[in-house]
């Protein structure tokens, strides 16, 4: 932050710029629901990180504790009918929940990114081919196919990595189209014809010229895709599909739920993980909102 | 001597869909040569419509001609690869309307001059290209300090336009397309853009191509003129003959309608018949359906008639002068 | 409040119309108004103690460079500035009615009815789903809700007509139009209710020579039939040569010269204008070149003293130290420079 004096002695057209550390607290401060969710999702990751190291992970599986136990100090969230202490398990859980939605959500924003830049930037035949499957695939009901693949899975084949691999397998097609639409739009703008000018190669243009500009747009539609892979792991998981030995968060509701655990009177052990599940996906849903502000091309003032 | 850039016979005709209807004649049957060794400043002058920036476009190789070719140094442009390429692409530059559309808002402004210094390899060292960098921008009266580092949205227009012509002057391309350089800069800054794009010629032997509906900064840049209406050439020839003596009824309208700041120079002499919406009879001249002056004989497209060495119009008032062929368009206008 | 002013309308010497008459009710009156933005980097002083007066059938052109405070001066008289920016002060008379004083249904009255705005770049703004008639039928309904549709329907077509546009317009969608004839289009939606005051903000700076000429006479042209005053925005020297009567010069969000057109050209008064004027290339002086050195400051940091002193070629000490008021001079023309401290005394109204 300073004041340039020219040689003159008058004030230079400088003006002063508060720092960038300012301006993002300024932000911040304008767009609350993105600080929330943020503040939400750090303190779930810290919650997570603490606990991995703190806690014994065998302690999130069946027979490692004594059952049916209401909270208490030995035990800060009960136990349940398996003897898996639940503390443990939430912890586990919301690691494992956490890997499937960026795994699924990587992979889903990934191909779209890739797609999305290839369909745009090439046109022709290319465009119209990746785009017309998009369009075809768009309106098959994920979640019954998703129900059908996970149920007709050996249950000894269903991990956590097939888990993210179901919920990625019909979820590009939107970021895809998507991110093609921007890169259509971003393509026609002059500095493209600009940096053509400068001798810049098409690799160029789509890595150094075009890419950056849509991050804003690329971490919105990742969000978006952790936000609904986490939400398709956790109704499978609550329906039974998901990997049964894995104390995934819907996994454990799934458990309480077949167990009767409302009617037996342990109520701590289908409400913890749906808290716990409320929590992630809101905070996911308030970065998300925030981030689509943050993306959307603000009108510039012209002077 | 070979040709730095030539269009020979070439027409750019857009149409509709998979059937090719509607066919909207952008650029009619153009031939122009600029010479290598003879740097000018030629202005394309027209209203939207006319043709002028798909001239433009044509020349930088963003389009493909219909018909017709491109030679840059007597190769056609298409078929140009590798270093030939890179080669085109430095010598033929361009300065474009809009101040703020050719900054990539993602990077400062620096990143303007850096990437063609790298690209084209301007300078062996990063000290050296700031070095040139700060020549060029100090040439267009900015100071480097105050520019350097900064984004788009930091600068006042005037500010990113010089810097846009800094960046033609870093290059010193051979041939420098101006699009409208100064239409979106305030008034009292286009005198210094103008006359940065003049010292570019003067001084450094460029040839500029300077697009605009502003006949007056035309007039005063300028040597040499070309009038286009719907993609066809009206009138042609040296800048101070076509615009102080019009020839052709749709210049002599345009110069009617330039708005003087002189009070005793009053526009409005001539009515403005409105432009009629709707197709128009491709075979006639473009102008027919809007010139007060209009004969039967104007459905063939009249050819340009030479009224003097230096001046051209493509009008049946004058068929009593002999005409030109369209190929030899370049040599009405003077070096 | 009747009186002569000494700001006499010059006589038209262009071949459409005769000349106006001298003598008018003021029909605006603008008075020490105020505007201050509030932005994340500091304060901007937009408009700054903006004081002005103009007849009926008279036409203002407001002249200034990008950030002067000119298109701000005609948001702050509709009262369409928004946050972060702020009216701090002053007042608008057109007629008998102030507006700033006005609630929010006044003024939503007033718009269009006493003072219409055609911003800049008004033909993109045309709802492009709707017909171009539907569109001006919902602005008559929003002012006049009992009028028949008939009477509405006949207005709309005398709009139409009085731009120079085909009443089967009413009919189409904008993107049907050209430029100039979607910039008629505006013009016709803001002279339906025949306001007192009609404000033009660059309207033709997206269009060519010969459309240009067009749509400003077809201005003129409406002016005369309902009898407004016209305030043409923009800052191109030329147009204003051939269109308006009065020029008033805006630098840094202040007023620094109001002259006739005339005398702004021939013996300008404040250096800023001078200098503007002898940057404009004209056809006796093929190549030369003169701009305005150095560069307008930013309304965040305006120099203290008279906002131009850091280019000013006749700068003097006071320049630096005070800021100079609108002075009336004697022959009407009001001028805010310490050059012309002798000669005429500091002046409230006008």
């Amino acid at each position: 932050m300073t004041l340039v004096q020219t040689a003159s002695g008058q004030d230079a057209m400088r003006i002063e710029q508060p720092s960038r550390l300012t301006l993002t607290l300024r932000y911040i401060r304008r767009n609350k629901g993105l600080a929330i969710g943020l503040a939400i999702l750090i303190a779930l990751a810290l919650f997570t990180i603490i606990g991995l190291i703190v806690i014994d992970p065998k302690k999130a599986y069946p027979l490692s504790a004594a059952i049916k136990q209401p909270p208490s100090l030995k035990y800060p969230f009960g136990t349940d009918f398996f003897g898996r202490d639940l503390l443990a398990a939430m912890i586990v859980g919301t690691w494992q929940t956490a890997f499937i939605g960026l795994l699924a959500g990587g992979i889903g924003t990934l191909v779209g990114v890739v797609l999305g830049f290839i369909s745009a930037y090439f046109g022709g035949r290319i465009d119209s081919t990746i785009r017309v499957i998009c369009q075809i695939l768009t309106p098959i009901p994920v979640l019954l196919i998703q129900v059908v693949v996970a149920g007709s899975l050996d249950k000894r084949d269903v991990t956590i990595v097939t888990m993210a691999m179901i919920v990625a397998m019909l979820a590009w097609m939107g970021p895809t189209l998507v991110i093609r639409a921007q890169v259509l739009t971003m393509k026609e703008r002059q500095f493209v014809a600009v940096a053509k000018l400068s001798g810049v190669s098409d690799m160029g243009i789509i890595f150094k010229e075009i890419l950056p500009n849509l991050l804003p747009f690329i971490a919105a539609a990742f969000v978006g895709q952790v936000f609904g892979a986490v939400f398709a792991s956790f109704y499978l998981a609550v329906l039974g599909l998901g990997p049964l030995r894995e104390p995934l968060l819907g996994n454990i509701i799934w458990s309480a739920q077949s167990q009767g655990a409302f009617f037996n009177g342990w109520w701590w052990w289908p409400l913890e993980p749906s808290f716990a599940m409320i929590l992630i996906l809101g905070a996911l849903a308030l970065v998300n909102m925030g981030l689509d502000e943050l993306a959307n091309p603000r009108v510039r003032r012209t002077e | 001597m070979t040709n730095l850039l030539e269009l020979r016979n070439v027409s750019k005709v857009y149409t509709r869909g998979l059937t090719h209807s509607n066919p909207t004649i952008a650029l009619r049957e153009t031939s122009l040569t600029l010479k290598d060794d003879e740097p000018t400043i030629l202005t394309v002058a027209g209203e939207s419509g006319s043709g002028k920036t798909t001239l433009a476009m044509l020349l930088l190789g963003f389009i493909d001609p219909t018909m017709g070719e491109i030679l840059y140094k007597g190769r056609n442009i298409r078929s140009l690869t590798g270093s030939e390429r890179m080669a085109y692409r430095r010598e033929v530059q361009a300065v474009f309307q809009d101040p703020f559309a050719v900054f990539n808002p993602f990077y400062t402004v620096d990143h303007l001059l850096t990437v063609p210094i790298r690209r084209f390899k301007l300078a062996k060292s990063k000290a050296e290209a700031r070095d040139r960098m700060e020549e060029a921008l100090t040439a267009v009266g900015l100071r480097p300090e105050d520019v350097l580092g900064r984004f788009p949205h930091q600068l006042s227009g005037g500010q990113r336009q010089r810097i846009n012509v800094a960046r033609a002057l870093l290059l010193r391309p051979r041939l420098l397309i101006a699009d409208e350089p100064v239409s979106m800069v305030d008034a009292s800054l286009r005198a210094n853009i103008l006359e940065t794009l003049r010292n570019l010629q003067r001084d450094y032997g460029v040839s500029i191509i300077y697009i605009t509906h502003d006949l007056t900064t035309a007039y005063h840049i300028a040597k040499s003129i070309v009038v286009l209406y719907r993609g066809g050439v009206m009138e042609a020839g040296d800048v101070d003959s076509v615009i102080k003596s019009p020839q052709h009824p749709y210049t002599q309208l345009l110069v009617d309608s330039i708005p003087w700041p002189n009070l005793d120079q009053r526009w409005g002499e001539h009515a403005i018949i409105a432009r009629e919406s709707g197709l128009h009879d491709p075979g006639a001249c473009p102008f027919m359906p809007r010139c007060p002056k209009a004969m039967d004989i104007c459905r063939n497209r009249p050819p340009l008639f030479q009224i003097t060495p230096h001046q051209a119009a493509a009008c049946y008032l004058h068929d009593k002068l002999p005409s030109v062929d369209a190929e030899r368009l370049s040599e009405l206008l003077p070096a | 409040m009747q009186h002569m002013t000494a700001n006499m309308i010059e006589p038209k010497q262009s071949d459409t119309n005769a000349i106006v008459p001298a003598i008018s009710e003021p029909v605006l009156r603008v008075r020490n108004l105020e505007v201050t933005y509030y932005t994340d980097l500091g304060r901007a002083k937009a408009l700054d103690d903006v004081s002005f007066t103009l007849e009926a059938g008279q036409k203002l052109g407001m002249v200034g460079e990008s950030g002067s405070g000119k298109s701000t001066l005609a948001l702050a008289m509709m009262r369409m500035i928004k946050p972060p920016g702020r009216i701090e002060g002053g007042s608008v008379f057109v007629g008998d009615t102030e507006l700033m004083g006005l609630s929010e249904a006044g003024m939503r009255n007033a718009r269009l009815n006493k003072i219409a705005y055609i911003p800049q770049g008004a033909m993109n703004s045309l709802n492009p789903v709707i017909r171009i008639g539907a569109q001006m039928v919902d602005a008559i309904k929003a002012h006049l809700p009992g009028e028949s549709r008939a009477a509405i329907n006949d207005r709309c077509v005398h709009a139409l007509r009085s731009v120079d546009l085909d009443p089967g317009v009413f009919h189409m969608y904008a993107h049907e139009l050209s430029g100039g004839m979607k910039q008629r289009v505006c013009i016709a939606i803001g002279i339906l209710l025949e306001p007192g005051v009609i404000i033009a903000d660059e309207p033709t700076s997206a269009l060519d020579v010969v459309t240009q000429r067009q749509v400003m006479e077809t201005i003129d042209r409406v002016q005369d039939q309902i009898g407004a005053a016209v305030i043409l925005i923009g800052h191109d020297m030329g147009l204003m040569a051939q269109f308006v009567d009065k020029v008033a010069v805006m630098y840094a969000g202040r007023l620094v010269e109001v002259s006739s057109v005339r005398e702004i050209f021939t013996d300008p008064n404040h250096p800023y204008a001078r200098a503007l004027i002898s940057s404009l290339p004209n056809l006796d002086n093929k190549g030369v070149f003169q701009g305005i050195p150095g560069l307008a400051p930013s309304l965040l940091r305006i120099p203290g003293g008279c906002a131009f002193n850091p280019r000013c070629p006749n700068v003097m000490d006071v320049c630096k130290a005070v800021r100079p008021d609108v002075l009336t001079l004697e022959d009407g023309r009001r001028v805010a420079c310490h050059l012309f401290d002798a000669e005429a005394a500091h002046d409230q109204s006008a």
